[in-house]
């Protein structure tokens, strides 16, 4: 027996990795009361940001406020620690309002390091795991490298880009992890053995160059918004220092130095294996697709208060050092730009999301979740987002409670981790408000609406901001009442108030709620001309939203409704679909594969077709009948 | 796929009996019919209890009538799907109930699936557990048709129209979109005046397909036709005529055999429909009865009248009383015995009718090629005589052009009150998956694509 090898604790839940899907993992299962293992191989880079010093914009943003209505940290911690924000989209219809912030990354980490480890019920522990252990299809445990075992009932994976990581930058290639950490080299192989399928992602950063370095009177300056705003449901930070960003472009020289040098690009030369993400392009990957554009736009973003690097947005790269530096000086304002960090790319393994059940539980191994970028997404807020759900689920395992399922019309995370188990993805998968079907109820003001409530029935949501979520209801809900009992007359009076407050007059008895319908009332004039209660902003805001655009939103909640009717359909565990008839061969054969949870999941499959789906429903209720016999 | 919502199709074979079922079924059926049926008593449908025949007309959003129906009104649960269902038995012949049936989609009900009543009555309970495989082979079997459909000639010339329509939508859309998902990144501004144009034009398109629908369905069913004339006026010999000309057509449709009812002629390329070919036949045969109340009984389930006179005698009374019958219809006037000696000629009846007069002798079968040009130039009208190949089909594919209009229309409303990108892109979205059910397909990756084949998007 080797010594080394010995039962070192027991935990209720363990999860693997400390990145933005693991932090959120983490706290959910302790906060709802599991004792919980947070394993990092780095205590100094927990929730590190390795990318961009960004948190948020479209349906990322809304990710984050979902989240933080569910009772996550993201959210808060950003609120605690971002140096700029910007309401992105505005004008573009309520739903596609996107907060975007720029972090103080070091800041960040560290407040949510603090966090973690003031958790009541979280252990975090600089630990490197190698192995899953794994008896009777059930989790048992993890080893780490150095032999001892921590023994639980339930593992989240969330092992980011750090299995078998491989950095690259132009010829030169390391097994390693992002920004000089470790990769772990041999978790993949166990799960290999333990029956799961692997993929192989890549992604890329950009160069940071030395802030002292740039001429900012040759970009344009990128100021955040003057009115405060936060992330977080719970924030109340009123005022804040915003630091500014800078806009610059490429050019033709810019362009011929990569055309030059594209044979020793890593992607052109068979280096590269990983598919990356077409969203993330490198640069040399958009003058190679787009051959036709004279410039292409480059956003200098601070990485923090208290350092001078500056991260390129936009400059992506894996091309060979001397390549990225000459390249890199043909920009207006970086002509003396001194690189701090290169640009990479990095390979790694992630699974294929398609062996998850909703809940982001595996549906082989009982009791083993998997989260963030190792189902094959990409950003922090994806991470994060199925961090929640995976830490929640896992507790829910431990409780044996109802796991939590979100639906495709409750919120993006239902989409985002609906589009993973569901489609499977071929390429790094980020967020889209455009993959949403239903935006305009998601929005990021509801999002408490929609999220605070399932939050608190599995027990993230504490006492503060349940009471802060009911007064806020509450108040909507009086707020809609008087304005839907309270009419005016067409009376000399009323008249004169409307025409001054510049409202189009009205005819017969109209109540405030059938005026504020009309796209040129505001609550604020109606309260300045008739003196109506005051209403605190974000109660205005969703009073407002529900009664302008009520026509586009009821037609969303019928289309919601009629779905629903497929989603609580739901299909036996242990369905042989060899025994179902009628169904299509493709069809027949993508069930399988994806095994749904139910038949609106079913549908949504590609290759499963209508009849398929009459089929199967014709099918369960014939079950269902032989049952009751 | 979605029960709940309301659903609608004719429940009878084609052109089989005197009366056209409708059937109505779903929350809001009473609803439906209570919108396109007026009861004679001058009382509320929902007045009458469940069970029950109501004897009214079909009226349209004018008010005018277009049929005289019975309305059976079965409440939820006594009825085959135990849904509400209202079944609307109208009596004027095939133009009428289709007209009737375009009705109940506009008052909210929508074109049933095939096999759909069934597959609804199995799941709420009505059939029993041993009929659950027929109805999922029913189900099953529908797809294999509809594709063995969808590699047809015509199918496949309307597809592509419908692909066609889709890709100027996605254009679109994927330009809204990725304003909105990338507002940061160099997506030039959308332009409304250009998603105007694009939209204004698939509306085009979708107008002038919508005019083809009435040729789709000629092509697809069969021209409904009456030959008639009074007695030994030669129809027996145009039918033969047009039997012989172009090799007659035994479709698979159940119930039409040779010589039962129906023959089916191919006069260029147009499947003619002749109804009540025994009768004819039988007059010619033995005794010569064949009259006005004959006639008139064809005249009414007929789209297309072919009147025969008689080029060597004078007209009778019984003529005119013909002239008189397809007087407003779709008639030709066929001038028959030209080869003989003339008593009367075209002037004379071009003095009283409207319709196209085309001499012909089905003794030497002069003027069949007029005859047929004409019969072409009936059936394709319009502009769309040029694009051969791209129809409408049936009911169902019209229903779903006219919704998708429909919401490209309320995209225009959208744009006129500077709603911003976000409805816009709702109202094209909605058009996009509603053409997307005519080819189908409707998964949203397709948007997704768009955006970053055209667009250099990211950090």
């Amino acid at each position: 027996m080797d010594k080394n090898v010995f039962v070192a604790d027991r935990y209720d839940v363990i999860v693997v990795g400390a990145g933005h899907a693991g932090v959120e993992a983490a706290l959910a299962a302790a906060r709802i009361g599991c004792r919980t293992l947070l394993a990092t191989l780095s205590m100094d880079n927990i929730a590190m940001m390795p990318c961009n010093p960004s948190v948020g914009g479209p349906a990322k943003g809304h990710l984050v406020r979902e989240l933080d209505a569910l009772g996550g940290e993201m959210g808060v911690n950003a609120d605690k620690t971002c140096i700029q924000f910007r309401m992105l989209n505005t004008g573009k219809g309520p739903a596609v309002h996107a907060l975007r912030a720029q972090a103080d990354k070091k800041l960040y980490q560290f407040t949510m390091k603090e966090t973690c480890e003031n958790t009541e019920n979280l252990d975090v522990k600089q630990i490197l795991i190698d192995k899953l252990l794994v008896e009777d299809g059930k989790v048992t445990g993890v080893q780490v490298e150095t032999g001892e075992i921590y023994e639980s009932r339930a593992v989240v994976m969330a092992t980011g880009t750090y299995l078998k990581g491989r950095i690259i930058i132009g010829e030169h290639t390391y097994m390693g992890g992002p920004n000089g950490q470790r990769a772990a080299m041999r978790f993949s192989d166990s799960l290999i053995e333990a029956g799961i399928k692997l993929m192989r992602f890549k992604t890329g950063t950009p160069a940071r160059v030395d802030g002292r370095t740039l001429d900012y009177s040759k970009m344009e300056i990128q100021p955040g918004d003057d009115e405060c705003r936060n992330f977080s449901f719970m924030s109340d930070v009123k005022t804040r220092e915003q630091t500014p960003c800078w806009l610059t472009y490429t050019n033709e020289a810019t362009h011929k130095i990569l055309r030059d040098n594209m044979s020793r690009a890593p992607m052109a030369n068979g280096i590269i294996e990983g598919i990356g993400p077409r969203y993330c392009p490198s640069i040399e990957t958009k003058i190679l697709r787009f051959p036709d554009k004279e410039r292409h736009q480059l956003f200098l973003e601070p990485e923090g208060l208290h350092t001078n690097e500056v991260y390129v947005q936009g400059m992506s790269t894996s091309m060979p050092m001397d390549v990225q530096l000459d390249f890199l000086r043909t920009i207006p304002g970086l002509e003396h730009a001194r690189v701090m960090r290169a640009g990479y790319a990095i390979e790694y393994d992630c699974i294929d999301p398609t062996q998850l059940k909703p809940t982001l539980e595996f549906k082989v191994i009982k009791g083993f979740f998997s989260a963030g970028q190792a189902n094959g997404t990409s950003g922090y807020e994806e991470a994060a987002a199925q961090g929640i759900v995976a830490g929640i689920n896992a507790a829910m395992f431990i409780k044996e409670e109802e796991p939590l399922v979100l639906k495709r019309s409750d919120a993006y995370i239902g989409v985002l981790i609906d589009d993973l188990v569901t489609k499977g993805t071929s390429e790094p998968y980020r967020i889209m408000t455009s993959r949403a079907e239903y935006r305009l109820l998601l929005r990021q003001d509801n999002a408490d609406q929609r999220l605070t409530p399932l939050g608190r029935r599995v027990g993230l949501v504490q006492n503060d901001r349940w009471e802060r979520f009911t007064q806020k209801q509450q108040a909507i809900q009086q707020a809609m009442e008087m304005l839907r009992k309270t009419s005016i007359n067409p009376s000399q009076d009323i008249k004169t108030k409307l025409a001054e407050a510049g409202i189009e007059p009205i005819r017969n008895a109209t109540s405030f709620y059938e005026l504020l319908r009309r796209p040129d009332v505001s609550y604020d004039k109606l309260q300045t001309a008739f003196g109506l209660p005051e209403l605190a902003d974000e109660v205005r805001q969703q009073v407002e939203i529900s009664i302008t655009y009520e026509g586009y939103i009821q037609k969303q909640l019928e289309q919601v409704e009629r779905m629903e009717k497929l989603e609580e359909k739901l299909l036996p565990e242990d369905i042989d679909y060899q025994q179902v008839p009628s169904l299509r061969d493709e069809g027949r054969e993508k069930l399988e594969k994806i095994r749904p949870r139910s038949v609106g999941q079913a549908s949504r499959i590609s290759g499963v077709s209508p009849a398929d789906v009459s089929v199967l429903l014709v099918w369960l209720e014939q079950q269902r009948r032989m049952k009751e016999k | 796929m979605q029960q709940g919502d309301t659903i609608s199709a004719i429940a009878t074979a084609m052109g089989e009996g005197g009366i056209g079922i409708i059937r109505v079924s779903g929350e809001r059926a009473i609803e439906v019919a209570t919108a396109v049926f007026r009861p004679a008593s001058g009382r509320k449908l929902t007045d009458y209890g469940t069970q029950r025949a109501v004897y009214g007309r079909i009226v349209d959003e004018t008010g005018a009538v277009v049929d005289e129906a019975v309305a059976l009104l079965m409440q939820a649960p006594h009825s085959y799907t135990k849904e509400d269902v209202v079944e609307l038995q109208c009596h004027g012949g095939i133009m009428p109930l289709r007209r009737t049936l375009q009705l109940t989609y506009q008052a909210g009900a929508r074109p049933a699936e095939r096999g759909e009543f069934t597959k609804r009555a199995f799941l709420n309970g009505r059939l029993d557990l041993s009929q659950a495989q027929a109805v999922m082979d029913i189900i099953g079997a529908r797809t294999e048709r509809s594709l063995s459909m969808a590699t047809g000639h015509l199918a496949g010339h309307f597809s592509a129209e419908i692909q066609t329509m889709r890709h100027t939508i996605l254009g679109q859309i994927a330009h809204l979109e990725a304003a909105i998902d990338f507002p940061e990144d160099e997506v030039d501004d959308v332009v409304t005046k250009d998603v105007i144009e694009n939209v204004v034009d698939v509306r085009n398109k979708i107008r002038r397909l919508l005019c083809t629908a009435h040729t789709g369905r000629i092509l697809r069913e069969g021209l409904m036709t009456a030959i008639i004339g009074k007695p030994n006026v030669g129809k027996s010999s145009l039918l033969n005529a047009l039997l012989r000309e172009e090799r007659a057509i035994v479709t698979d449709i159940p119930g039409t055999t040779r010589d039962s009812i129906e023959e089916y002629a191919n006069v260029g390329g147009v499947p003619l429909r002749i109804i009540d070919t025994a009768g004819i036949r039988a007059t010619d045969d033995v005794v010569e009865q064949i009259g006005v109340d004959k006639a008139r009984a064809y005249v009414d389930q007929a789209a297309l009248i072919l009147a025969l006179f008689d080029a060597s005698r004078e007209l009778t009374a019984e003529d005119e009383e013909i002239l008189s019958l397809v007087d407003g219809r779709e008639a030709l006037i066929l001038l028959n015995k030209s080869d003989l000696e003339p008593v009367l000629d075209v002037q004379q009846l071009k003095a009283k009718t409207c319709s196209e007069i085309i001499p012909v002798s089905t003794v030497n079968e002069d003027g069949l090629e007029a005859l047929t040009q004409a019969i072409m130039a009936k059936v394709y009208t319009g502009d769309m005589s040029n694009d051969e190949g791209t129809f409408v089909n049936d009911e169902r594919q019209a229903e779903i052009l006219r919704r998708a209009d429909e919401h490209l229309a309320a995209c225009l409303r959208t744009i006129e009150a500077e709603m911003g990108l976000d409805f816009i892109s709702i109202d094209l979205r909605s058009a996009w998956e509603k053409l997307g059910e005519l080819t189908g397909e409707t998964v949203g990756e397709d948007i997704i694509d768009e955006i970053f084949s055209k667009f250099c998007i990211g950090k």
